[in-house]
């Protein structure tokens, strides 16, 4: 079930587009702020409102990199594993912080409070080893600067 | 030395409002053209101008407008492509975030010149301050009447939307980008019917690039002549030059197009890092074919960095060092494109996953003798004309590039069964 604050904020959306579908990803995006990921149950109730078939839907859901179909923890940690960040030595970030975290690619932490993904340039190459944390932007990364940065977030 | 696009963006400064932006001339190009000009006109100073695409294909911007059917009933629309997600590419992030109303004021002069009623900002989730700054700004522009019905009293009518993606780099190939803006997979169409026919919702469509799109303000106050003028080389204008990896100081500068590779490189760069030297470099972003220091006087332009094999793509350079090992680099490239395909054609669904695999074997030593032809055949097999879209083409470029150029480096890695750099 969408609740009427999702659902509105949908309907926003779709005033938007011409044809009710092409609104679908603007709907995805809603629910997810709300859920913090979209689960099968939701992604159900996403297509009906939609009007448009789950398998359809969740073609399109599975398609992007950043349509949670998993449980995140409470903040999502993506670190840039492009070009650029490979050769400023993001790797050696990623196991730094892999380790002060306890946890992998793809895993999240005992505590639900951060979960921990590659991504793809962020567009900050000049400034490499790039990261980001939910909405914010971290630039020239070093392992030293890690625990000042995870402290930020409850 | 004139640098239009970026004259009024300051770090850390945010970027002017719509008022100050007037204060500095901003939105005369939308008075002159809408006011003196037909729609035919805008697209004629527009080729006369020699603009050229700046997405990554340089395609003569006013040669694309021109394909439009102008007599056509029914809606037009205008699509900035604000995707940006090629990796070592970093130029319409400053353009976004730096001075959004020019970049507005140029969708525009577009719009008019295709007789577009709606168009679109479709923007990378990444870029969260961008988003923020251009939301502000279209509200901004609707506010002061430039955006909406009947704008400055001419009878034009254009709504701008802002759209953000949740991240496919196949999103930014613009045929991907159109079937994503209407909520279904991002898989590229059959061309032809080129975009510029039968685009959005099958409608006639036009997508620009943002920094294509942020020259055009310019070009109408201006003149074409002024815009040619502005570059050293053949190609006209300006152009945002960026610079990532082991160099002294990375960065964005606006500079005259036609500057040599090396004067990018060594002095606004400011050279390799002490302790590393040069080997080679990508001139445009991650699916461009590696250029060396045989290249370095080139001029970087779209005809001189073609001629050497290479394309200049969108113009941000990613710099190889001797530190760095050849075969780890292109691994991650290979790594990149094969998780970003798209899966819709054979060639770079499996293609790619495969030399990934090889790649990989190679950096743990496991690498044999024959990988070197099954590479080289991926090159051919993968190549231009054998894929449904220019992504498995371009992800080709660096590796055979870096086949051709760090040959040894490769045999090595099978030979010595590790990864020298290691
Ligand atoms: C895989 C792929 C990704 C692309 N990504 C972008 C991009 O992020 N931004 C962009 O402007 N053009 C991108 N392009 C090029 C676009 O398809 C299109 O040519 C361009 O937006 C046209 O704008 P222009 O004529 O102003 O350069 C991409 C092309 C391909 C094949
Ligand atoms: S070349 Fe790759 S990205 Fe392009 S259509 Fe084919 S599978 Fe998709
Ligand atoms: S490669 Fe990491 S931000 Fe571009």
């Amino acid at each position: 079930m969408l609740t009427s604050e999702e659902i509105e904020k949908i309907e926003h959306e779709i005033s938007l587009v011409p044809v009710r579908k092409a609104a679908c990803v603007e709907a995805l995006k809603v629910v997810q702020q709300h859920r913090g990921w979209v689960s099968d149950d939701t992604l159900k109730a996403v297509a009906e409102f939609m009007e448009m078939s789950t398998a359809e839907l969740d073609s399109v859901a599975t398609f992007y990199n950043l349509i949670y179909r998993q449980p995140v923890g409470r903040h999502v940690i993506l670190i840039c594993d492009s070009v650029s960040c490979w050769v400023m030595g993001y790797e050696n970030v990623r196991e730094v912080l892999s380790d002060k975290l306890g946890i992998q690619y793809g895993q999240t932490t005992p505590d639900g409070k951060f979960t921990m993904l590659p991504n793809v340039c962020l567009g900050c190459c000049d400034h490499a080893p790039a990261l980001m944390i939910d909405n914010d932007l971290y630039h020239d990364i070093t392992p030293e600067k890690l625990d000042e940065i995870l402290a930020k977030y409850a | 030395m004139e640098t239009p696009l970026t004259q009024h963006i300051v770090a850390n400064r945010p970027p002017l409002s719509l008022k100050e932006y007037e204060q500095v001339g901003g939105y005369q190009s939308v008075r002159k053209v809408l006011k003196q000009m037909t729609p035919a006109e805008v697209t004629e100073l527009v080729k006369a101008s020699n603009l050229k695409g700046r997405g990554g294909a340089g395609f003569s911007t006013g040669m694309k407008w021109s394909f439009v059917p102008m007599d056509v009933p029914g809606p037009k629309y205008l699509i900035c492509n604000a995707d940006e997600m090629e990796p070592g590419t970093f130029k319409d992030r400053l353009l976004l975030e730096g001075n959004p109303h020019q970049l507005i004021e140029g969708m525009i002069v577009a719009a008019y010149a295709i007789q577009a009623n709606v168009s679109y900002v479709f923007l990378r989730w990444a870029y969260k301050l961008a988003a923020h700054e251009i939301t502000k700004a279209i509200q901004e522009a609707y506010d002061a009447g430039y955006l909406g019905k009947n704008i400055l009293g001419t009878g034009f009518n254009l709504d701008m939307h802002l759209h953000t993606g949740v991240g496919r780099y196949i999103c930014g190939e613009e045929t991907a980008l159109i079937n994503a803006l209407q909520g279904k997979r991002a898989n590229p169409r059959a061309k032809p019917p080129f975009p510029q026919v039968s685009g959005l919702y099958g409608k006639p469509t036009i997508v620009n690039n943002v920094e294509t799109l942020s020259c055009l303000p310019h070009i109408v106050n201006n003149g074409a002549e002024w815009f040619k003028g502005l570059s050293k080389s053949e190609d006209s204008g300006t152009k945002l030059y960026g610079v990532s990896g082991k160099v002294k100081r990375p960065g964005t500068w606006e500079l005259p197009m036609g500057i040599t590779v090396r004067e990018l490189l060594e002095e606004y760069a400011g050279g390799m890092k002490d302790d590393v030297q040069f080997r080679g470099l990508l001139p445009g972003g991650a699916s461009t074919d590696f250029l060396v220091e045989e290249h370095l006087d080139l001029k970087m332009d779209y005809p001189s960095i073609t001629k050497a094999g290479s394309r200049m793509g969108t113009g941000t350079m990613i710099v190889l060092d001797d530190k760095t090992c050849p075969v780890g680099f292109v691994l991650n490239l290979q790594h990149f494109f094969a998780q970003e395909s798209c899966g819709f054609c054979t060639p770079c669904r499996d293609g790619l996953p495969w030399v990934e695999k090889i790649l990989l074997a190679m950096e743990r030593g496991e690498g044999k003798p024959e990988h070197m032809n099954i590479l080289e055949f991926h090159t051919q097999f993968l190549g231009p004309g054998n894929t449904f879209c220019a992504l498995a083409p371009g992800a080709m470029e660096p590796l055979q590039s870096a086949l051709k150029y760090f040959r040894a480096d490769f045999e090595r890695h099978i030979t010595e069964h590790k990864c020298p750099w290691k």
